[in-house]
């Protein structure tokens, strides 16, 4: 006699693409729902529904929705970009923060001149021609705002050196 | 044995002809490279890449997938995506003291204005009074 067990109803995206049975212990089940198929067709066309299933196996089970995600967002990359892959997308974003740190170090500096001028009051313009005294009582002043800044915003970055993005990082 | 094998054919243990795919990328004196991008994304897919690719391209594309594959094996629960989102937050980060600093600079800088202003005014007052003094006396 046949066996009654009924059919399932409710395969994952990775059990209906891989064309099996989606059994109850299915680990790509909470990860791939039926109703998102095109998440792990990207994921299982760049690194194959084996290799997945050993890395997720292999991670702790409260990370791996964590996992997932980080694969999808991996091949989606790479299906857009087969040459580069996320490797271009951090090769941009280090070059941005390269520029922003430069942009930074700049406006810093010139913060700090801004402000070392203001409080010796002396005038910055070049039409400038008032004495030392005419400006006197302003650097009271000048200390009162300069306070309400933080200390931090005078110092120009000491960590305004390059980072190292060569070394793998561990998050 | 051959001895000329590339370093994916002698690990997948067969032939190496003189159009593999993965020859010219995975050379046999640097066996780790291939070791990774069959442990993450297995051969076949990563020979199906590679074909798609115009020739020229082919060891960017080599080199990219072996970097990816080293990440992914340090860090099997966010590979590389973890740097991304590491560099977008520091990024974040770093424009939001850009806009600081330069809100800073700009409040100085209109500071600096509006006390220069005050000071060309006081300077006239005191040039007009000392005028009307000398007036006075000259007059009587």
């Amino acid at each position: 006699m046949r066996s009654q067990e009924p059919r399932s109803t409710s395969s994952c995206a990775a059990c209906k693409l891989l064309k099996r049975r989606c059994g109850p212990n299915c680990i790509f089940a909470p990860y791939f729902r039926s109703d998102e198929p095109k998440k792990f067709a990207k994921v299982h066309k760049v690194f194959g529904a084996s290799n997945v299933s050993k890395i997720l196996i292999e991670v702790p089970e409260e990370q791996r929705e964590d996992t997932v995600n980080s694969l999808a967002y991996e091949a989606e990359v790479r299906l857009q970009d087969p040459v580069y892959g996320c490797i271009g997308a951090i090769a941009l974003l280090q070059r941005k923060m390269v520029e922003l740190q430069h942009d930074l170090t700049l406006a810093r500096a010139r913060l700090a001149l801004y402000a070392g001028t203001y409080s010796a009051g002396i005038g910055y313009t070049e039409s400038d021609r008032f004495s030392m005294a005419a400006l006197g009582e302003f650097p009271v002043a000048c200390g009162g705002i300069m306070n309400s800044f933080s200390q931090t915003s005078y110092q120009v970055n000491q960590d305004a050196h390059l980072y190292d993005f060569t070394q793998i990082p561990y998050i | 044995m051959n001895p000329g094998r590339c370093a994916a054919c002698r690990y997948l243990r067969r032939k190496c002809p003189p159009d593999c795919i993965f020859s010219p990328h995975f050379p046999p004196n640097v066996p780790q490279r291939f070791v990774s991008v069959h442990r993450i994304y297995g051969a076949s897919n990563v020979a199906k890449l590679l074909q798609q690719l115009p020739s020229h391209l082919r060891a960017e594309a080599a080199e990219s997938l072996c970097l990816e594959a080293q990440y992914r094996i340090e860090d099997p629960v966010y590979g590389c995506v973890g740097l991304v989102s590491s560099l977008q937050q520091q990024i974040q980060d770093t424009e939001k003291q850009l806009a600081k600093t330069r809100a800073e600079i700009a409040f100085l800088k209109s500071q600096a204005r509006l006390s220069h202003a005050a000071l060309e005014g006081n300077l006239l007052d005191n040039a007009v009074n000392i005028n009307f003094s000398d007036h006075q006396s000259f007059h009587g």
